[in-house]
């Protein structure tokens, strides 16, 4: 449990009496590379400063310089945990901006992958806490179920990361009946295992004192602090994209947007926890529902892509794509800003597009909901117990590549 | 077709009408968007936070060097988010060279902090009354405001910027 905030004492030694420990830049429960310099006094955090920006490699003045298809894979290595829910999220601005509407089979396409991402995202980010925190085997489990969706990924893209998959108007590829055999089997399989996770994580005695009223992020808090996706939705804040905007094919597919009102670390994992099922669901009836048809929307001319197979098996298809890649031929978007956001597993995730009139962007804002959320850390670790940082960290999600950008 | 955010937009300027300076709404898509002076940028925002738009969801800064008929050179695009209704509003204020200055908005919005430290960081404009005003991103020792368009994407060296710390000092 946390303790009482210390009192602000007036005695000038008091502060030459508190520890700063420094924790990180590499560190196993930073997971990637950031830093915090706390300050402690005995074992009870007084304050943290964290120190960011080890990972930053320029994304956004990359986005400048690269054309909106080509900047799906600098998107791609953001949350590397979640690829193509950035990729999806990005190409979701582009077409918003370029007023395309995808076809039917694109959209539950996009559905069902950013639904396969989220799970994957959730469960890295509650087993590798539940790691941290000293339960090794719920953290394997989940890792066997996260490889079967890199598989997925590497089944339909060709890449089992980094998959670049989406384009502005479609996907690179349609999927064969064999991947949506290979996904059916997924569902039907995976909620066994999920069953073993979520009594090794929400049953397990240690995880839960170790979580339950740690790091608490009051509702106020949440909001003042712009805390979204499953951070705030744990602290009762009953906002989804997903439901609220709904995008792709989310409107008509049937899912609760699961919230809790307790706001503490545990909280967090069970509404991560929570959503996975729903997003079970959301596959199951995406998959029932998929529609038949192309993956590309008809553009004007032959502005889209064409498929790769017309590329490399018929001249037209490779004269179609030299036209969809010459900047004088390319989509021209009206020069006007544009902010557009999708529910990534992490919360809002959110491109600022600003276009001069050319296929790529004048300026390419990233709203990271890392950066937003590991703002809060300072407010939710002080007063914890050195023990605590981990859990709380592990709770937030931090990925220190969209954090830094 | 009356436009979807008209009735927001009529909302909008019904509580902002004590609020003085100029002010310009224009609607892209389905977003709204407000274009104020930097001057009425705390009174406008103050107020809009009363009306609801309770979280900040994003803070950024556009460098309109290069950008065809712009007349300012950095543009600050806050957008804002009200948690019940869902309703968004885009506000947009200007500032130029050689002082890009605005007040800090970490006074309603703590989200504000680290992305006004980022546009700092990225761009160069200074938050008064911030109370951490310091680069986010990049080193201390980082001379320049990379984001701004007449720094190049690559061949600018900033090593030599870098104190050198040698094993034996440090």
């Amino acid at each position: 449990m946390p303790l009482e905030l210390l009192e602000p004492t007036s005695d000038p030694s008091y502060r030459e009496g508190l520890w700063t420990l420094n924790f990180g830049p590499q560190h196993p429960a930073t997971h990637t590379t950031l830093r915090l310099v706390l300050t402690l006094d005995g074992e009870t955090v007084v304050d943290a400063e964290p120190d960011i920006g080890f990972l930053h490699s320029g994304f956004e003045k990359l986005g400048e310089t690269l054309d909106f298809n080509q900047y799906v894979t600098i998107v791609d290595r953001m949350n590397y945990i979640s690829p193509l829910a950035n990729e999806i999220a990005w190409h979701h601005v582009c077409e918003k901006l370029l007023d395309i509407e995808l076809t039917p089979r694109c959209t539950y396409l996009r559905t069902i992958l950013a639904e396969l991402m989220r799970i994957s995202d959730h469960l890295l980010c509650v087993g590798a806490c539940i790691l941290d925190l000293g339960g090794i085997s719920a953290f394997m489990y989940a890792f066997n179920e996260r490889e079967r969706i890199y598989e997925l990924c590497e089944q339909v893209s060709g890449q089992r990361f980094h998959t670049s998959f989406t384009r502005v108007g479609g996907l690179l590829f349609d999927v064969s009946d064999q991947w949506l055999a290979n996904l059916k089997d997924f569902i039907t399989t995976f909620p066994k295992m999920f069953k073993d996770v979520n009594r090794l994580v929400l049953k397990n005695r240690i995880f839960i004192e170790r979580c339950q009223g740690v790091g608490i992020l009051s509702r106020e808090e949440a909001i003042c602090g712009g805390a979204t996706g499953p951070v705030a939705r744990a602290s009762g804040v009953t906002r989804d994209l997903r439901r609220d905007e709904p995008y792709l094919a989310y409107a008509d597919l049937d899912f609760d947007v699961i919230c809790s009102r307790a706001g503490d670390c545990f909280s967090r994992f069970q509404v991560r926890m929570l959503e996975i099922e729903e997003s079970l669901k959301i596959i199951d009836q995406a998959m029932q529902k998929l529609p038949g048809g192309p993956i590309f929307a008809e553009g004007s001319g032959k502005e889209l892509l064409p498929q790769k197979r017309e590329v490399y098996t018929s001249i037209e298809g490779l004269i179609h794509h030299f036209e969809a890649i010459m900047p004088n031929r390319q989509l021209q978007p009206p020069k006007e800003s544009l902010y557009a956001a999708t529910e990534s597993p992490n919360g809002e995730l959110g491109f600022y597009i600003v276009s001069d009139g050319t296929f790529r962007a004048y300026r390419a804002r990233t709203r990271p909901p890392s950066l937003v959320h590991f703002a809060l850390f300072p407010q939710l670790i002080r007063g914890c117990m050195l023990s605590d940082v981990v859990a709380v960290l592990g709770s937030l999600n931090i990925i220190a590549a969209e954090l830094d950008r | 077709m009356m436009n979807s955010t008209e009735p927001q937009k009529i909302a909008l300027e019904a509580a902002l009408s004590a609020v003085p300076g100029p002010r310009a709404w224009s609607t892209f898509r389905d977003s709204l968007r407000l274009n104020i002076d930097a001057i009425s940028l705390v009174p406008t925002m103050t107020r809009l936070r009363e009306v609801g738009l309770n979280m900040l969801i994003d803070l950024t800064a556009v460098d309109l060097l290069e950008y065809a008929d712009a007349t300012d050179r950095y543009r600050m695009v806050y957008q804002l988010l009200d948690t019940e209704s869902g309703a968004r509003v885009e506000v947009r204020t200007h500032v130029n060279d050689p002082e890009p200055k605005l007040p800090t908005m970490t006074t309603l919005w703590s989200s504000a902090n680290w992305m006004e430290r980022e546009a700092y960081d990225m761009f160069g404009i200074v938050f008064t009354g911030h109370p951490n005003a310091k680069r986010l991103l990049l080193p201390d020792e980082f001379a320049s405001f990379p984001l701004r368009k007449d720094y190049p994407v690559k061949g600018r060296g900033e090593r030599h910027n870098f104190p050198v710390v040698t094993r034996s000092e440090s």
